[in-house]
């Protein structure tokens, strides 16, 4: 379901941080637009 | 989610290519928080103070710890990158959580 998507990513730093779930899209085959990790501290 | 991503976000969605094929991957250990950024990109910034206030992109929202996308990753390549967060947030709670997201949203 990744695969040929075009995804945003949202990574959070206490959670699962935006190079993460990138190396993850990239993986499965889609094509990550836009990566951001936020920080609520 | 702050204003510089947000605006980056509502860049992306109105652009040549647009909404085909965009779907928006969140991972937030807090499934409030979560949920916040997945209104922020499917009805428009529920805080109204960023560039996505009163903006309904619309766009398919998942979170990384849902079976859904789990399914989709090779499984080395997501335990080594997401693993441990799956053991601390129960997958299928954040499954439940963003189908009614997606389905809320799909509604307009």
């Amino acid at each position: 379901m990744l695969k040929g998507k075009r995804v945003i990513v949202i990574g959070e730093r206490d959670g699962v941080p935006g190079p993460a779930i990138a190396n993850c899209v990239v993986a499965a085959g889609g094509q990550v637009v836009y990566l951001t990790t936020e920080c609520f501290v | 989610m702050d204003a510089e991503a947000q605006g980056n976000i509502k860049k992306i969605a109105e652009d040549q290519e647009g909404k085909d094929n965009l779907i928006v991957v969140l991972g937030a250990s807090d499934l409030e928080g979560a949920e916040i950024s997945a209104a922020t990109v499917t009805v428009g910034d529920p805080s109204f103070a960023g560039p996505l206030a009163g903006v309904p992109l619309g766009l398919p929202v998942y979170h990384i710890l849902e079976p859904e996308i789990r399914q989709a990753v090779p499984e080395k390549v997501y335990n080594e990158n997401v693993g441990v967060m799956a053991m601390v947030i129960d997958p299928r709670e954040v499954g439940e959580r963003f189908k009614k997201i997606r389905e809320k949203a799909a509604q307009g």
